[in-house]
């Protein structure tokens, strides 16, 4: 057991760490908010050149031939900074699961494309009814002659707004599990994409599909056994997200403690006052714990060791202590940490966007209860 | 990084395992919750013994078996995980070795280690008074020295294991003008002195928890003193770390989580599973998620052991934790027994064997001793995080 990093992961580490301090400042942060597209694609060709965005294909891909792991650590510096950019729909949504799943044929279509910053993907597999579940899609894919026709509506698609492909998870056939995921260009006919106005800004979108022809080569994975994939697409996206809200928890204990250091009330600094200090050492706790179960499940899937149960782990510590970290954070900060003139809030808003990506928490608790022996 | 154990370690689990699954079977003992502090069964720790598992991490020179602290929290998960009897040798194995191995004299290290790994040596901690709780430095126990003697006067009390101890591991005043901190010194004592006596301390289960031991003019040879007259606080201050460190909070209950889950899954209501009851299985889960994130937390205090550092900060951390977790679960089962969950062990319709309302009280307990999670807290905020030290 060795819970450290090892040397080539602590550069890496510090190579994004300096990178995203100098290239992501707060002001950047903002202008993206309410830009367009909600990312620099000067900075995404940076990051391309710098070799992030094919950082865990293979080589043969155009690649790096890393590890998952070695990915967790780009995705805790960029959650520290709050990098806005279609990374993880990109890279993790979209590329490793082609990885997966994919064909030899669409590997070589895909990898390369996405490795040299040429190709944003996302995934669109939320609906309306907001349920998660294979009996709650509803966005149809009917065969028509060499191709299918996609007609419904998906929601909260991570930056649907500039994607150039979306892996649409739909429905094949009457039978419930009967799923199946389409590769969508979408340029396609029929796409109407509107970026839904979020707390973070985040550039989560409403995709509807209506009437759009794709071939039946671009189905991805097995025609009707789409959902199992889905799973493992949804839980290796959640491993990641674990991983970009420990750089966000890790910013904001680094923040509230430094403020607790420095702001002076009654002729002492605010932190030397116990409740303050029994706060500080709560977010430290909690933040300790998400950092050895995200590195956990993200070391097994590194490993390629079955992990779901870790991964529910991580992902419902991370849901249930975020929202008390920000409490907690907010009051130490008192009232400026609730304005807009603050950083703080960068962290509050996306951080509670975890908890409703991309499984939700039922499907977790569910997985839990399973490997804990439940009936 | 790796988060998976060695192919020896995965061997040594099951050593262990089995070891204790056979004593089970031979019906030596039944598992039982918090047993690691109150089952006193000196046959079970000779048993122990004999298998080499006392003083695991201790060196190969003083009979130890030189094995790393992860080799340790494995036995001592196991042991926790079936309730098992080890009261007799828990505290000199976790903390009263190690602090003799950093301090002590080689004539001590060859009196006191062997007589521990023999299973022979119970060892209560005399650090809390009367009048001295979290304020462990302000004690008033004097030790006077006299000839080749120190003349020990005072009153120790919440002493765990005072009922069967053999030796008694004593802080005292060495120094009443130096300030508070550099006036202590620490002492291992054989209970037999003339002088000493002991009176039992009932606690909120009814159970004979602690003792008040009484110290009258014992005269303690001074070969009896741990490491430096005078430094017995900072010592201290480092075994408390050891004293922190381990599984026993997060899994000092664990019989009771076994017995829960097996409860909900064989009770049914309404012609079903209490597990299938969603706000039963939801809060299980719950407490799941809490029980693994606490197991990495404790091995991250055992990681830095291995590193060779003191874990000060995560004992700290992992036991104010635990000690949060245990009162949850008790408090679940309790919620999930409804008022069965108030009975004591005889009447017929007690389930489970009332460990339950047993953890349920206990449990209160442990969020005090061995530091007050108040005082983990301050040093996780002012050791761990750098905030200014109240004075």
């Amino acid at each position: 057991m060795d819970l450290s990093l090892s040397e080539e992961q602590e550069m890496l580490k510090k190579a994004a760490h300096d990178f995203v301090s100098e290239k992501c400042p707060k002001s950047f942060v903002k202008q993206m908010e309410q830009d367009e597209k909600g990312y620099s694609p000067e900075l995404w060709e940076e990051m391309a050149s710098l070799g992030w965005l094919g950082l865990v294909f293979p080589e043969k891909y155009g690649g790096g031939g890393m590890s998952f792991l070695d990915l967790s650590v780009l995705l805790e510096e960029m959650g520290y900074a709050c990098l806005p950019a279609p990374f993880l729909a990109t890279v993790v949504l979209g590329g490793l699961s082609i990885m997966d799943i994919g064909s030899e044929e669409q590997k070589e279509q895909y990898q390369p494309k996405i490795a040299s910053g040429k190709l944003i993907l996302s995934l669109a597999l939320i609906e309306p009814a907001m349920e998660y579940g294979p009996g709650a899609i509803a966005v149809e894919a009917t065969r028509d002659g060499d191709s299918y026709v996609i007609s419904g509506t998906k929601l909260f698609v991570p930056y649907a707004n500039c994607c150039d492909c979306l892996l649409c998870v739909t429905r094949t056939s009457k039978q419930k599990e009967g799923i199946t995921i389409f590769i969508v260009d979408t340029k396609s006919s029929g796409i109407k994409c509107t970026v839904l106005n979020t707390m973070a800004h985040d550039k989560l979108c409403e995709v509807v599909f209506d009437h759009v022809r794709v071939p039946k080569e671009s189905i991805l994975g097995q025609l009707d056994q789409g959902w199992p994939e889905v799973q493992k697409i949804v839980e290796r996206g959640d491993a990641a997200k674990c991983c970009e809200l420990v750089g966000n928890f890790q910013w904001t204990l680094e923040d509230t403690i430094a403020y607790a250091k420095e702001r002076q009330q009654f002729g002492r600094p605010i932190g030397s006052f116990q409740a303050l200090q029994h706060y500080c050492a709560d977010i430290y706790t909690y933040v300790e714990g998400a950092k050895l179960s995200a590195y956990q499940a993200a070391w097994m899937l590194s490993e390629g060791l079955p992990c779901t149960k870790e991964i529910a782990v991580t992902k419902l510590w991370i849901s249930e202590v975020s929202s008390r970290i920000f409490n907690l954070a907010h009051q130490i900060h008192g009232a400026m940490g609730v304005t807009m003139e603050h950083d703080l809030h960068f962290y509050t808003t996306r951080a509670k966007s975890v908890e409703f990506s991309y499984g939700g928490d039922n499907y977790y608790r569910e997985a839990t209860a399973k490997a804990m022996g439940l009936a | 990084m790796d988060f998976s154990f060695s192919e020896s370690q995965k061997k040594f689990r099951q050593e262990v395992r089995s070891f204790l699954e056979h004593e089970i079977k031979e019906g030596l003992w039944e598992p039982r919750c918090d047993a690691w502090i109150q089952g006193y069964n000196p046959e079970f720790t000779k048993r122990v013994a004999q298998k080499g598992w006392i003083g695991l991490t201790w060196p190969r020179e003083y009979g130890g078996q030189g094995r790393n602290h992860i080799d340790r929290l494995i036995l001592t998960e196991e042991m926790l995980r079936y309730g098992a009897p080890a009261a007799c040798h828990w505290f000199p194995d976790r903390q009263i070795g190690s602090s003799i191995l950093k301090y002590g004299s080689e004539e001590q290290k060859r009196e006191f280690l062997p007589k521990i790994m023999r299973g022979e040596m119970y060892v209560g901690l005399g650090m809390s008074e009367t009048e001295t709780g979290s304020d462990l430095a302000s004690l008033r126990t004097r030790a006077v020295e006299q000839d080749d003697c120190f003349v020990i006067n005072g009153q120790k009390t919440w002493t765990s294991g005072g009922r069967f101890m053999n030796y008694v591991s004593l802080w005292a005043r060495t120094d009443t003008n130096a300030p508070k901190h550099r006036g202590i010194s620490e002492f291992i004592i054989p209970i037999d002195l003339p002088g000493i006596s002991r009176i039992p301390m009932i606690d909120i289960t009814g159970t004979e928890a602690w003792n008040d031991v009484f110290f009258d003019n014992v005269r303690v040879p001074k070969k009896y003193m741990i490491g430096e007259k005078n430094k017995g606080f900072y010592q201290v201050v480092e075994q408390l770390a050891y004293e922190r460190s381990g599984m026993e909070r997060l899994m000092g209950n664990y019989p009771l989580f076994d017995a829960l889950i097996k409860f909900v899954n064989e009770t049914k209501y309404n012609g079903k599973p209490l597990a299938q009851d969603a706000v039963i299985r939801h809060k299980l889960a719950e407490l799941q998620v809490e029980f693994e994130v606490g197991r990495l937390l404790i091995y991250k205090v055992f990681i830095t052991m291995d590193e060779g550092r003191v874990p000060t900060v995560e004992a700290a951390m992992a036991k104010a934790y635990a000690t949060a977790f245990e009162q949850r679960l008790a408090n679940i089962a309790m919620e999930v027994l409804g008022p069965y969950g108030l009975l004591w062990a005889g009447s017929k319709y007690t389930p489970f064997g009332s460990i339950a309302a047993r953890s349920y009280l206990a449990s209160k307990g442990y969020s005090l001793q061995a530091g007050s999670t108040e005082i983990l807290k301050n040093i996780i905020a002012t050791r761990g995080l750098g905030l200014p030290v109240n004075q």
